[in-house]
């Protein structure tokens, strides 16, 4: 199979790799995937409590180049945006920037639900305040 | 890319010995007779090269010529020895035992015997890759006609108790067929030491061209029968029809002679560089070699890198270094090995495994290449796997309930 020039530069320059070192209150985090189906992927937001918006994002991943390059891509995205916005991150949107072939539609779909996880982890930690 | 990548694949197959390329060139322009045209002498110029190289293969397995047959390689060999003894012995029984880390060629020609009448029964190895005898003994019946048991597995390098299997055939009456394609020419291999009656081996794994191959037929204590599999002229003693790839068996015939000749200083050699590879690898946390390391082809190893997946692993280098992965070649997706699974590796583990096969060519500098290259990508991804950190803050990752 090809790996387009996209994936290959992520794989081999992942970006946000590795693992936050914030105190556990400000960090919604998100595991999923499973070895037997290939991949396994844990991500990691640091949110900034006031703006609600992702200050920080890392990833490790457990799987091929494709799903090391969704990974990677989705940490990029995730900094700077709010967490309205990142909910918003399809898997088509990740398929079309790094030309996944359908059969690696899979990775993109995963890393998605490890963001929606990682929100919703977030979320859970800090229950919106409801308005004055 | 300025240099060519490695190559330690040389299980998959070997390059053209360039003794063996020069010795065939003649017989595709000058010597290009039909080996059965023997009223003329282009004939028979043919067929005195394919009767000096069957000599030349008898020789390196220490047979007659008369027992070898050339075919177009491997599977065919492997096809003609079950499907042949299947139909042939159909009086005595039908019950076929094989071993489940067997080939691809074997397996399936049995489970297409299987559709028609056979009754098969597959073996599991121990752990280490092989075959406890005993059980081989209890699984045979009365109407047990074939044995088939590989010499040396394809992707670990463990070699069968060859002997031991024999001997159990040979008391039961039950012909022993062994598919032998990565054994001959790398070790001593004996067909009257053995006990074989049968022996699939091809020319492109010995470093000699692909597209021919021969199956050993023993004509005496027991005599073999087979039924032909093909139509045609009655090549063969009637037992391969088609014309002879000349050109093909001389240098098949080459090839072996150079083995026979170059087997004990090329087996020291490459053995000492497999080990090193081996060792460098085995210096890092959580690396396994598989398979019995004191029954083992020496050009081979097979070694399981765990907690990274392997497609991501071999993404890493394998622009530089050529191998295998545990993962089946035969299908589009990715199926962890079944001589791996039946060892007991997981289907993951089987996954983040590499085969390593060296060759007549390889140099240690290539070694220290692909130790260097392989090291520094299983670091790296090791670095970003979660698995890795589960691991490494002691978590057991078996018992682990995975999301999904």
């Amino acid at each position: 199979m090809a790996y387009s020039l996209k994936v290959m530069d992520h794989y081999l320059h992942p970006r946000c790799a590795g693992s936050l070192d914030e105190p556990l209150q400000h960090i919604g985090t998100a595991l999923v995937g499973s070895p037997l189906t290939g991949a396994v992927i844990r991500i990691q937001i640091h949110v900034d409590e006031d703006t609600q918006m992702i200050k920080a994002a890392r990833f490790k991943t457990y799987g091929c180049g494709y799903a090391i390059a969704t990974s990677s891509l989705l940490c990029e995205w995730l900094t700077g945006l709010s967490l309205e916005d990142a909910l918003q991150i399809d898997a088509q949107a990740i398929n079309y920037e790094l030309e996944l072939p359908p059969v690696k539609y899979v990775c993109s779909k995963l890393a998605v639900k490890a963001i929606r996880n990682a929100i919703r982890d977030y979320r859970h930690k800090h229950p919106v305040k409801m308005a004055s | 890319m300025a240099e060519k990548p490695v190559y330690l694949d040389h299980n998959a197959t070997t390059p053209v010995d360039p003794r063996v390329l020069e010795f065939m060139l003649p017989y595709f322009t000058e010597h290009f007779g039909n080996a059965s045209s023997r009223s003329h002498p282009y004939g028979l110029e043919a067929a005195h090269a394919v009767e000096f190289a069957r000599e030349q293969i008898a020789s390196l397995i220490g047979a007659e010529a008369k027992e070898i047959i050339f075919t177009s390689g491997a599977t065919e060999s492997v096809n003609l020895a079950m499907k042949g003894v299947f139909e042939t012995y159909a009086s005595k029984g039908n019950h076929i035992i094989l071993l489940e880390t067997e080939h691809k060629a074997v397996m399936d020609t049995a489970s297409t015997l299987e559709k028609k009448g056979a009754a098969v029964t597959i073996l599991k190895p121990e752990s280490n890759g092989m075959i406890q005898p005993d059980l081989l003994e209890a699984a045979i019946r009365p109407d047990t006609i074939l044995i088939a048991a590989m010499y040396a597995n394809n992707e670990t390098g463990v070699i069968q108790p060859v002997q031991a299997i024999s001997a159990i055939a040979r008391k039961n009456g039950v012909l022993f067929f062994t598919d032998a394609t990565q054994a001959v020419g790398k070790i001593p291999v004996q067909v009257e030491q053995d006990g074989i009656d049968l022996m699939a081996f091809s020319a492109h794994k010995m470093y000699g061209p692909k597209g021919v191959g021969a199956l050993y037929v023993r004509r005496k204590q027991p005599r073999v029968k087979l039924t032909a599999q093909l139509d045609g002229g009655g090549h063969e003693r009637g037992l391969r029809s088609g014309t002879l790839n000349v050109p093909g068996i001389v240098g098949f015939g080459k090839a072996a002679e150079i083995c026979k000749q170059e087997m004990a200083a090329d087996t020291k050699r490459l053995a000492k560089l497999r080990d090193k590879l081996e060792h460098a690898f085995l210096q890092m946390e959580e690396v396994q070699v598989n398979g019995d390391t004191n029954h083992r082809l020496p050009h081979v190893t097979n070694i399981t890198f765990r907690y990274i997946e392997g497609d991501g692993l071999m993404l890493g280098f394998n622009q530089k270094v050529a191998v295998s992965s545990g993962s089946a070649c035969s299908s589009a997706l990715t199926e962890p090995s079944h001589v791996l699974i039946a060892m007991g590796l997981t289907a993951d583990q089987a996954k983040s495994t590499l085969r390593f096969s060296l060759g007549r060519y390889t140099k240690e500098q290539e070694i220290d290449f692909a130790i260097k290259a392989i090291s520094d990508t299983v670091m790296k991804l090791r670095e970003i796997s979660p698995l890795w950190e589960m691991y490494k803050e002691g978590m057991d990752l078996d018992q682990f309930n995975w999301p999904g």
